[in-house]
């Protein structure tokens, strides 16, 4: 029994990230998309009528992260316009930054608006509570492994905590489902002030291909004020763990 | 008279006019002797709105023959109830349950008619998620506890209520609904195909390959493209991927729930491995993007051939170690033997489908009883069926299961040469007008149906979809029942059904 488990540990080895600012996707990852506007928007036209969630408008050339799957159907119908990067930082302060636009090379992350609270109380240790309401499980398991043994994001003092009385804030995975949307309420303002809100998930950001579902009540969302939108679909570790770490970082004067 | 239109999972989908619409008693009546035999299991019931009321369609799965029986009926159910079928066969009941709840429909003498997961266009809109009725037993030793919908961990939510005696659970009743986003309507709000895709991929992103699988061959049985046997094979590959990956999430969470950490974290970093193989194939950890109807937007080159081969070579290795100390490790093994059991006859009375009834010792496995794809072609599947349906054997059959799909993973890929002829995926095909058209696949965590009705001009007028978890939700309830409730947490792992998956 006992080699049995020494021969497990040796071929475990190491398995933690250590620098995990550093990592860089593979290439097939779509991440970040950059778009290219031209004057033949037939391409584009095509791109935008078979986008699943509309992400896509045509005058002006957008994509709003928020709404896409990261499916990569656009970039077959439009290569020369649109072009998915490995680039997985992709996280918000504000909703809008997440509408990008032809010729933007980065993400947009405006640290003007984040509450100067949140690095003072939440800086060192950061407690989530955290509230699927219509996710499809994907999400969840994502947000799972940003603990776990390779990304291990305890080892800055965030975690996932199980009662809203010890959270310091909450992530809101799923397009909110109507027969949840109480009980997410009523866990959020179970959650001691001050208190942040992160919005996980293309679904959870716009509903995404449950927008306009009779079933769906995102009331929630006009009601609190988000600290950070998170797209994706499902949204990658790597993606929650760097919007976290910008949230709370001091701010440079 | 024909009862029914006996068909496989491989022929094409079937004109609505050559399924038999049948008297409800005659169907009944046959019913109720027939599904007497293990054989038979329902494959999907539901209703559809016709004008001037409902029609009524019944797939039936017959696991000796392949065979698969479709029929039909328009009941008179306004001035007569239907007699329950539940009341004779359990495995009915959420399928009559669902018609109940969605349309009113009156079964009489079903034991359980509660309502399933509170539909936006349910019929009685008195009934809400607050009002759930739940079941109660009076006695002075009796408490209950009520668990959710929100749990401890980041999982999905549903409510759980336990009738215990001191520590002891008497009766568990779950409660779902909580995850309904409207997805069966979703599916048919327009025809756009790739949303389509996309929302199956959405039923359960734990087996987006899974139900991207089926819809993609529900939509290919609608036409006469034949899409060749290297695009099965690549979808083999796709979904033996997701059932490794999912079997090493599993094993990790019942080690989790036992404080087995040595255990847990080889299996996060195994996943890992096996996700990240699936990210560098199609971009998507989970397989998004991979299945697509008709063609594929990332086929397999040499190089991911070979990165396949080796990452699943060094898992299938490691995840063997683990398990070759896990069958030896006796404070484990007295933990998971002889708790949560569902005997045999029990998982075949409510219809207990995949993994979970494998462990019970029912020979349950589409990949064997009705297989499609390259598994109707390329390989011979022989189930993993474990017999004391405790939570040891169900994580046997994932210990097992994890290595098969590695061996088949390296079957078919060893010999693959990649042709560059697979297609590229068609979101505008032609489909069959007025037919019915079904998909049968085996998930990682069961039997995965999907149903299609189209209308004259091809459109998909109405879809159906059946998650695994929607027969096997009620096998967890029937498992903690006298073990102690600090049990239920592994008894669930060994489970892990879908709340998304089953409330839609």
């Amino acid at each position: 029994m006992f080699f049995g488990k020494a021969k497990i540990l040796r071929s475990h080895g190491w398995q933690y990230i250590p620098d995990l600012d550093a990592v860089t996707l593979t290439e097939e990852f779509r991440g970040f998309p950059l778009l290219t506007d031209s004057k033949d928007k037939s391409d584009i036209e095509r791109a935008a009528k078979i986008c699943p969630t509309s992400a896509i408008t045509t005058a002006p050339f957008t994509l709003d992260m928020g709404k896409c799957l990261f499916c990569g159907e656009c970039q077959k119908c439009a290569p020369n316009n649109i072009k998915f990067t490995n680039e997985h930082r992709l996280a918000a302060t504000r909703r809008e930054d997440l509408v990008v636009k032809a010729g933007q090379t980065a993400p947009k992350f405006d640290t003007s608006v984040i509450r100067p609270e949140i690095a003072k109380y939440f800086g060192k240790a950061l407690q989530l509570r955290e509230v699927s309401a219509g996710g499809d499980c994907s999400v969840e398991m994502e947000l799972n492994a940003t603990g776990n043994v390779n990304f291990d994001f305890g080892r800055y003092g965030v975690g996932f905590t199980a009662s809203p009385r010890h959270a310091d804030g909450l992530v809101l995975t799923g397009p909110i489902s109507a027969n949840m949307a109480e009980a997410l309420d009523i866990c959020y303002n179970s959650i001691a002030e001050p208190k942040i809100l992160v919005v996980a998930g293309s679904e959870a950001v716009s509903g995404g291909l449950y927008a306009d579902s009779p079933a769906v009540d995102r009331k929630f969302l006009d009601k609190y004020h988000v600290d950070l939108w998170l797209p994706g679909a499902p949204t990658h570790p790597l993606c929650f763990i760097d919007g976290i770490t910008r949230l709370r970082a001091k701010q440079k004067k | 008279m024909k009862l029914y239109y006996i068909t496989n999972n491989t022929s094409s989908a079937v004109a609505i006019s050559d399924i038999p619409v049948v008297e409800y008693v005659d169907l009944y009546n046959d019913l109720k002797e027939r599904m007497k035999d293990v054989r038979y299991h329902v494959g999907h019931y539901f209703a559809t709105e016709i004008e001037n009321g409902l029609k009524f369609y019944l797939i039936l799965l017959d696991d000796m023959s392949g065979e698969v029986y479709i029929t039909s009926f328009v009941p008179d159910y306004y001035t007569q109830g239907l007699a329950s079928l539940t009341a004779v066969h359990q495995q009915f009941h959420p399928f009559e349950r669902e018609i109940h709840e969605l349309y009113g429909v009156p079964f009489d003498n079903h034991p359980w008619l509660k309502p399933l997961r509170f539909p936006f266009d349910r019929r009685n809109r008195e009934s809400t998620m607050d009002s759930y009725p739940f079941y109660t037993i009076e006695g002075e030793e009796l408490h209950e506890v009520n668990v959710g919908p929100i749990h401890a961990g980041i999982i999905e939510p549903g409510a759980f209520r336990f009738i215990c005696d001191g520590e002891q659970v008497l009766h568990l009743e779950i409660a779902l609904g909580y995850q309904h986003r409207g997805v069966e309507s979703e599916m048919v709000r327009n025809q756009n195909r790739l949303r389509q895709t996309l929302i199956a991929e959405s039923v359960a992103g734990d087996t987006a390959v899974g139900h991207a699988t089926a819809y993609a061959e529900l939509l290919e049985k609608l036409t006469t493209v034949d899409i060749g046997d290297d695009l099965r094979l690549e979808r083999l590959v796709a979904i033996e991927l997701e059932r490794i990956a999912m079997h090493l999430a599993d094993t990790g969470a019942l080690g989790t729930d036992i404080a087995f950490q040595l255990y847990q974290v080889v299996c996060e970093a195994l996943r890992t491995v096996t996700i990240n193989t699936s990210q560098a194939w199609c971009g998507n950890r989970f397989g998004k993007s991979l299945i697509r109807p008709f063609g594929s937007n990332h086929p397999l080159t040499e190089e991911k051939v070979a990165l396949i081969r080796k990452n699943i070579a060094d898992v299938r290795r490691r995840y063997n170690e683990l398990r070759t100390d896990i069958l030896e490790s006796h404070t484990l093994l007295a933990r998971f033997e002889q708790c949560g059991l569902v005997p045999k006859e029990e998982m075949e009375r409510i219809g207990g489908v995949g993994q979970a009834a494998r462990a019970s010792g029912v020979v349950r496995d589409i990949r064997t009883t009705h297989p499609s794809g390259y598994y109707a072609v390329g390989i011979s599947h022989m189930p993993v069926i474990k017999g004391d349906g405790d939570v040891m054997s169900r994580l046997a059959t994932r210990l097992d299961e994890v290595l098969q799909s590695a061996d088949y993973i390296e079957k078919v890929l060893s010999t693959y040469k990649p042709s560059g002829n697979i297609p590229a995926p068609n979101y505008e095909p032609a489909l069959q007008g007025e037919a019915l058209s079904f998909s049968l696949i085996e998930g990682w965590r069961g039997e995965i149906c999907h149903v299609a009705l189209t209308d004259k001009e091809g459109n998909i007028a109405k879809y159906k979809i059946k998650d695994p978890s929607v027969h096997n939700w009620l096998g967890l309830a029937i498992a903690v029942r006298s073990e102690g409730i600090s049990d239920f947490p592994i008894n669930n792992k060994s489970f892990n059904l879908s709340y998304c998956g089953h409330d839609l």
